[in-house]
């Protein structure tokens, strides 16, 4: 019962790790104004190509390299097509993501059912040996022990930097950043691309470290719960961490549950973390006002620097 | 000149925003130059504006709401020092100048006036030796404008030139000690304001004599047809403005005007009034009949007409045909059989709208953003007026609209008050709603004052009420207090 | 010279029909780069991929068929979108419709009452809509993202159509195969055409195409959902209600995907299967907007959607190129529409510096 406990514990943290680079980035993206839905078509495309590159070369840092780029590059996709030519953000995010699960598809249709060698768990002599603690917080790979970092970077930055500072601002009034004189759709660009780098950093996550294999539209929705989390977390960073293991523990409970003696169709089962989604949505949407005050107030509306 | 202070003068839409935001470096110039200490100049951007020594205060501000005062600040300098230097030096500079502020407070949370402190703070920390004000007063109370005057007065006295851009004729002459002339984008005079008139500043300014209402004489005593009584309302936006116990009447073939400083509860009265935002029933009549639940459908059916304060997106919707425009509150008549449209019908009914006034467009297709500010004006209040009201509540009719659409408006709606309707004005511009109104009433922090018969008051004690005054006068000052801190929980 | 964007006075008529067009043909010539790096003929591949699928009576046929579902679902979809109500979950709502026709089928597998198939395309749509009803009751009383719910609910029903085939509703004549009996013949759809597999859910969506004209184009409501899509506080003036819409657009949507995927497995399917659908609720959200939201455009971009499907089909067969080229077209099409879309707002102007310097003459 406890090593259960403590197998879940510790699957939840990886499983709750693409979900905190994903959300992470989006976050950011948003809190500048820009709605990017199409998180889950990044994940998708920085997925297959970390796993074409770790495939081809055989060295993984190549191939999660190669995730953030080719993330960066779907985000630069978005940017121009929203911030330069200024088409909805709605529907350019749902194009992203439908274009990123043919084109990764597409890709990767010779890499299916391949296995690459994924990243070894750095373990911490001495503190990897404690009871439970060592098992628990000691022993992972090091992209898990970045997204830490990421996440008091991303914190720190938002917080404590001007660059944060103006992020925000532009993410509430854009009109105002721009008499001020701030190249606003420049600055949406870095946001929109960050977005885009961590996504796909997200799916070579999964691709590379987490499975490590690549199937068709692996992602299975990931990218979509991400978004959630950021309006779950009123895009407050913190938030966004406690939210990405709480789903990392719903996705890792599904497979203990039945050592519990719960007797479930494994199908039924499997929908739990889109429920879960669902319901935290509606509990912390309720309250109108707390999502007014947070939200960004500029979030998904075309900026025209015209006059 | 060092230290003057000189006006540009324009009605609305003659180029005067446009050509500040030339010289700040927000918009680009197609073509021409500009001297700067007698060195030609090419400003690209406001960074550059501001490294010159250039600072503007904007019409609408640039601040963020969110954000504290400091912050705020920060972001509007190139270079500034860590927050606590940078707070102790809006302490030092704000007192100078006798614009108190605190660095600490979220910028949602200050009124019209303060945001504006912050603005003219923000500039004067980059000690600039040229400060822009555009339109500075349209938002202060009489009271507040004078303050404004010495802040302003002191700033020239040490050296710094202000270029001050207005429509106000008044204020214009009371401060500045040149004026450049706007027409239509083209500099069409100078003069010393100082030994103009009113009259002869107004005839450069629109090259005719300043168009006056015809007034018949005061209406009749009506019956009454728009009733509020003890309406009391939580605002939804979180840096709304509570209502708290407004007792209004409006009578039939009156005009009351109800002044105040902008963000004091007129978005939310107006939208308690329209049906958007829904209330106890009784707190708000038409006639006898309670229509506080009521969404502003079916109060439009029982004879309300409504023209909001902003044109494009509320309205109008901007990129619909003026057709499809009318359609948005006139739907009777037949123009809707069976939850279908006719279109023949709903397109006579806006093309009425268009001649009877005046609408300059390329007719009832034309998309309702295709058109000027005043001409979209025009046909928002034809569309409300011609469908026979017996209430018509308007906010800001003259907003940012030319002076001869700006006319025709407030006779359209004395007209409709002589018809014997009951007509309802929301208004920043003091002046206008002396001009048109019978009784004026004053919101401030989510009351409102009793209504006076405008003949009965001045001015300068309307300003005094839109300051407060009002509230302390029936000794309710503490509830204004408590109102205000309410709103900001 | 430069290049510079200017907004236009009015959206241009003109190129909002042209800009669909465009983006075709710009889709087309980047197939045929796509084809050529893959190391075919462009030639023989855009023959394989866009004429041979065609190319008789059978091929059109199926044309139509797949047209069927698509254009369905895109004209509830668009009228949603007219409003900014984002019903992605189309995929579900079809599948849900599945669930419930094909459930009366399976329930009355023995039936040959003609009341067996009316009674499967009311069930289906219904299903469609009480699953799209989520989102509706979640957007309007507890303010939730309609998208993201609506989306979630596509995983869900995936998995409960997964589960009813594997387990409860499994053949039970059948192998273990995850598969339901086959319906009766009294609950399929009748076919339209001989030698085809075109069915009567064709008709179905042509009434559905015109139904959804006169609800956009003339009817009161229809305009409500406009000027709640382009101006949000216009249409709380007008005393258009939000809920109301949100519910109308949700409701037609989710009924229409619904009757879709009654027809689909009432039509070319016969039963029930773990994949009924390869993505027609996510095409759909395409059709829709290159169709420019209107119905008359939905029609004919559920043709050229159709095409595409077929043609990955066939170039799967003929030249081995993987059926993902489907996918990936799609995604470019809508990027190409997206992008085109620029023009209907704003045209392009050549800025020439000679100007410029001639005005700074004249000026000094």
């Amino acid at each position: 019962m406890n090593e259960t406990f403590i197998a879940i514990l510790i699957g939840t943290l990886g499983a709750g790790t693409p979900l905190v680079y994903a959300a992470l980035g989006e976050l950011v993206t948003e809190r500048c104004g820009v709605l990017n839905l199409g998180v889950e078509g990044m994940m998708l495309m920085g997925a297959v190509s970390a796993f074409m590159a770790t495939a081809v070369s055989g060295n993984v840092w190549l191939g999660i390299l190669a995730g953030i780029l080719v993330g960066m590059a779907m985000a630069l996709l978005f940017g121009f097509l929203t911030l330069t030519l200024q088409a909805n953000q709605v529907a350019t995010g749902l194009a992203l993501t439908i274009f990123g699960l043919g084109l990764s598809a597409f890709l990767g249709r010779e890499y299916v059912s391949q296995v690459v060698q994924g990243l070894p768990p750095i373990i911490i002599p001495g503190l990897s040996d404690l009871p439970i603690l060592g098992a628990l917080l000691f022993r992972h790979d090091a992209l898990l022990y970045l997204s830490f970092v990421l996440f008091a970077a991303v914190s720190w930055f938002l917080y404590h930097t001007r660059a944060g500072l103006l992020l925000r601002a532009i993410g509430e009034s854009p009109e105002s950043g721009h008499a001020l004189g701030y190249k606003v759709i420049a600055i949406r660009y870095l946001a929109t691309l960050f977005g885009g780098a961590m996504a796909g950093l997200a799916g070579a996550y999964l691709a590379v470290v987490y499975t490590p294999m690549w199937v068709e539209g692996m992602t299975a929705g990931r990218g979509w719960i991400a978004l959630a989390l950021v309006v779950f977390a009123t895009w407050k960073p913190l938030r966004v961490l406690l939210g990405a293991y709480l789903f990392g523990g719903v996705t890792i409970l599904q497979f203990h549950v039945q050592a519990f003696g719960v007797e479930l169709p494994s199908q039924l089962l499997s929908t739990l973390p889109y429920l879960a989604t669902i319901v935290v949505l509606v509990l912390i949407s309720r309250d109108a006002t707390l999502i007014r005050l947070n939200a960004p107030a500029s979030l998904g509306k075309t900026f025209y620097p015209g006059a | 000149m060092p230290g003057e202070v000189h006006a540009v003068l324009g009605e609305n839409g003659a180029g005067k925003s446009t050509l500040m935001k030339i010289i700040y470096g927000v918009v680009k110039a197609d073509a021409g130059e500009m001297r700067w200490e007698g060195q030609q100049v090419t400003v690209t951007s406001p960074a550059q504006a501001r490294k010159l020594g250039i600072g503007m205060v904007f019409q609408h501000f640039s601040l963020f709401e969110t954000l504290t005062v400091a912050e705020n600040i920060a972001l509007g300098l190139d270079h500034p020092p860590d927050m606590k230097t940078l707070s102790g030096r809006i302490r030092e500079v704000s007192e100078r100048y006798g614009l108190p502020l605190d660095p600490n407070r979220l910028v949602h949370a200050l009124s019209v006036g303060e945001r504006q402190r912050v603005e003219i703070v923000r500039c004067l920390l980059q000690e600039p030796r040229l400060l822009i004000m555009d339109e500075p007063t349209s938002v202060l109370t009489p009271q507040a404008v004078e303050r404004l005057f010495e802040t302003l007065r002191r700033l020239s006295a040490e050296g710094v030139s202000i270029l001050y851009i207005s429509h106000k004729l008044e204020e214009i002459r009371a401060l500045c000690h040149s004026a450049t002339v706007l027409r239509a984008g083209k500099v069409s005079g100078h003069a010393d304001p100082r030994q103009e008139s009113a009259g002869s500043l107004a005839r450069m300014m629109i090259g005719r004599e300043l168009p006056v209402c015809r007034h018949s004489a005061p209406a009749r005593e009506g019956e009454p047809r728009l009733v509020v009584e003890g309406l009391t309302l939580a605002s939804d936006d979180p840096f709304g403005t509570h209502l708290h116990n407004i007792d209004l009447t409006v009578r039939a073939g009156e005009i009351v005007g109800i002044a105040g400083v902008s963000g004091n509860g007129q978005q939310e009265l107006l939208a308690a009034l329209s049906g958007e935002r829904l209330v106890v029933n009784h707190t708000v009549r038409l006639g006898n009949l309670p229509v506080g639940q009521l969404g502003p459908a079916a109060r439009r059916v029982l004879g309300l007409g409504f023209v909001p304060e902003e044109r494009l997106g509320r309205g109008a919707v901007p990129e619909l045909s003026l057709t499809h425009n009318a359609l948005l509150t006139a739907r009777r008549g037949g123009m809707v059989h069976f939850g279908l449209i006719d279109f023949a019908r709903v397109r006579a009914f806006a093309e009425r709208c268009i001649r009877e006034f005046a609408v300059k467009c390329g007719g009832p297709e034309a998309a309702a953003k295709s058109l000027s500010g005043g001409n979209l004006q025009k046909f928002i209040v034809g569309r409300e007026v011609l469908q026979e009201p017996q209430v018509l509540v308007v906010a800001q009719p003259t907003w940012g609209v030319d002076v001869g659409a700006a006319a025709a408006i407030r006779q359209a709606l004395i007209d409709l008050r002589d018809r014997g309707v009951a007509v309802l004005v929301v208004s920043e511009e003091l002046e206008e709603l002396f001009e048109i109104s019978d009784r004026i009433a004053v919101i401030f922090h989510g009351r409102l004052s009793p209504a006076k018969p405008a003949a009965a008051t001045t001015p300068e004690e309307i300003g005094l009420w839109m300051g407060g005054a009002f509230v302390q006068d029936s000794g309710g000052a503490e509830a204004a207090n408590e109102v205000r801190h309410a709103a900001q929980a | 010279m430069l290049l510079r964007l200017e907004p236009r006075p009015q959206p241009s008529r003109l190129m909002a029909w042209c800009s669909p067009l465009i983006a075709a043909a710009l889709m087309l010539v980047t197939g045929i780069v796509v084809f050529g790096l893959l190391g075919q003929s462009p030639l023989a591949a855009f023959k394989s991929f866009f004429i041979s699928p065609i190319d008789d009576l059978y091929g059109l046929g199926e044309l139509g068929l797949k047209a069927t579902p698509l254009a369905l679902i895109a004209v509830g979809l668009a009228i949603g979108f007219r409003a900014q109500v984002w019903n992605i979950g189309a995929e579900g709502q079809l599948t849900l419709g599945a669930i419930c026709g094909g459930g009366l089928a399976l329930w009355f597998h023995e039936s040959t009452s003609g009341w067996l198939l009316p009674g499967m395309l009311v069930l289906g749509a219904l299903g469609g809509m009480a699953w799209a009803a989520i989102p509706a009751f979640l957007r309007t009383r507890c303010n939730t993202n309609e998208i993201l719910v609506s989306l979630m609910l596509n995983y869900v029903a995936l998995l409960l159509l997964a589960y009813l085939v594997n387990g409860p509703w499994r053949n039970p004549e059948g192998f273990a195969f995850p598969e339901s009996r086959m319906f009766p013949e009294a609950g399929l759809l009748p076919a339209l055409l001989a030698g085809t597999r075109l069915h009567a859910g064709a008709l179905i969506t042509l009434a559905a195409v015109a139904l959804g004209w006169v609800l956009m184009s003339r009817s009161f409501i229809g305009f409500q959902m406009q000027v709640a899509g382009l101006a949000g506080d216009a249409a709380r003036y007008a005393g258009f209600s939000r809920e109301r819409l949100v519910w109308i657009s949700l409701l037609i949507s989710g009924g229409l995907a619904g009757l879709a995927g009654v027809g689909e497995v009432a039509g070319p399917i016969g039963q029930l299967l773990p994949n009924i659908s390869p993505g027609y609720g996510y095409a759909a959200i395409i059709v829709a907007f290159v169709g420019r939201l209107h119905p008359v455009g939905i029609l004919l971009a559920s043709l050229l959607m159709s095409l595409l499907y077929l043609g990955g089909e066939s170039a799967q067969l003929e030249l081995g190129l993987p059926s993902a080229v489907t996918g990936l077209f799609q995604g470019l099409l809508l990027f190409f529409l997206l992008a085109a879309d620029l023009l209907i707002r704003f045209r392009i102007r050549r800025v020439r510096r000679l100007r410029l310097a001639v005005a700074k003459e004249s000026a000094s």
